[in-house]
């Protein structure tokens, strides 16, 4: 059986790993790589890297920090921020690294992801849509400042059609609140898309996770916060399910409702 | 020695630190000299057929590769890319493929056309050996690995599949055939399932 994703992800800023909330205030939690080191030896099934600077600072991704994370992760790595052309995105995957991840310029370049699917395969773009409510839901561009005027499921919809492999959907409003991911969002982007579908913002405890694969069936749930502190008072403790422990939430998660114990 | 083919594609550091972490000395080629002396050959791969063909033969590693591969009978493993290279052709490209294992690439949506599920298939699945070899020793009973990939190698003669993967439909996700072996997912990124393959492999 096909298993759905628990995949830990990590915001880079200033060369350190940070965790931010609704998009703001980042809260420095530790060393990314050291970070990466951890979830080795948690078995973690993958691991989403983000760098929240390139695009804002425009500038170039950070290859030496890639080929650091590349050498060290022994999961699949998606990598993402600043890549804004096919050679980056070449440069990236020769690096060793699974799948890169396009999030503004993919919006902004409509031929972007095209002729990233073309040179480096479909299987390997991940689109990052980062998504706000208003009536619906929005996508937002440039960590959330600007407004691109598409509804989430409509931007999914056309990136499927351009040759992307897999959608990670960040809600800006849940990010690092860890009260749960938004639920309704998740069903919406589920019916929006046929590609493998990743949900981030929001996960508080492994019961939204739970909750969230219960939603929507195989699909990834990704998360910061969770997997980075630990408490009431948010002490930065890298942390992941043991292997019994996941084949549990999703077994119970999986199962028909009217088998479902409650408890 | 395990012989990593570097040609410009794939994971090469992650095959060595497998390697590293087992204790099992490994090294890559990149050039038909760097390849003198191999005992084991790893053959990885991503991104698209054709790319990762010419990429090969640009490396000018080809011929020598086919006399270890066919005629030294050097053993080798194709792992996802790499193995869809193993076999004649790929739906994905033009070029012809290695040839060292008969069968040819076909797109899974085309095996799965009457199923609802997402595509490319993306993930951790479960094996399930169905010919007892080696490479597979101590994972027969539960093993899962990772794959990242929407097309698969369609073997010509059944018997060549050593595990299957199921996603809709049961595919051969590992195959064998001499001293060619092929695996569609990613043992360098697979935890201790992979680890123990990539082991399993240097053992033969």
């Amino acid at each position: 059986m096909l298993r759905p994703r628990i995949s830990p992800c990590l915001l880079v800023h200033k060369g350190g790993l940070v965790k931010t909330k609704q998009f703001a205030s980042p809260t420095y939690v530790g060393d990314p790589i050291n970070a990466v080191k951890i979830f080795n030896e948690k078995e973690a099934d993958e691991l989403i890297v983000l760098d929240i600077d390139a695009t804002r600072d425009r500038v170039e991704p950070n290859f030496r920090l890639i080929a650091q994370f590349a050498v060290e992760c022994r999961m699949p790595l998606c990598y993402g921020g600043g890549i804004k052309t096919v050679e980056h995105a070449k440069r990236i995957t020769g690096l060793g690294v699974e799948k890169v991840a396009i999030s503004s310029a993919a919006v902004e370049n409509p031929a972007l992801v095209p002729a990233i699917a073309e040179a480096i395969g479909s299987q390997s773009v991940v689109v990052v849509l980062d998504v706000k409510q208003g009536g619906g839901y929005d996508v937002w561009t440039h960590n959330g400042s600007r407004r691109v005027g598409q509804s989430a499921e409509a931007a999914a919809a056309a990136m499927e059609q351009r040759g992307a492999g897999e959608i990670v959907v960040n809600s800006i409003d849940r990010d690092g609140l860890m009260k749960g991911y938004d639920l309704a969002l998740a069903a919406r982007m589920r019916a929006a898309t046929r590609l493998p579908l990743t949900m981030l913002g929001g996960a508080g405890s492994l019961a939204d996770i739970g909750a969230v694969i219960r939603t929507c069936g195989v699909i990834g749930a990704s998360a910061g916060s969770l997997f980075v502190f630990k408490g009431a008072y948010r002490a930065v403790l890298i942390n992941y399910p043991a292997q019994a422990q996941k084949d549990e939430i999703i077994r119970s998660a999986l199962q028909p409702a009217g088998d479902r114990v409650v408890s | 020695m395990i012989t990593i083919v570097d040609y410009g594609l794939g994971n090469i550091s992650a095959f060595l630190n497998v390697y590293r972490r087992s204790n099992i000395e490994a090294r890559t080629a990149a050039t038909p000299g760097e390849l003198e002396g191999a005992t084991r050959l790893i053959l990885p791969g991503v991104g698209s057929f054709d790319h990762a063909m010419e990429q090969l033969q640009r490396s000018g590693m080809r011929a020598t590769l086919d006399a270890l591969v066919l005629e030294r009978r050097v053993p080798v493993l194709g792992v996802c890319v790499g193995m869809q290279m193993l076999g004649r052709s790929s739906d994905e490209g033009k070029l012809a493929g290695l040839g060292w294992i008969d069968g040819s690439v076909t797109r899974l949506a085309t095996l799965m056309a009457d199923q609802a599920l997402p595509l490319p298939h993306m993930g951790w699945n479960d094996v399930r050996v169905v010919s007892s070899d080696p490479l597979f020793d101590q994972l027969e009973a539960d093993s899962r690995f990772y794959f990242l990939h929407s097309y698969y190698f369609a073997c010509d003669r059944p018997q060549d599949a050593l595990a299957l993967a199921s996603y809709g439909r049961e595919f051969a996700c590992a195959v064998h055939a001499g001293n060619v072996y092929g695996v569609q997912f990613h043992p360098e990124k697979s935890h201790r399932w992979g680890t123990r393959l990539l082991q399993n492999f240097a053992r033969l």
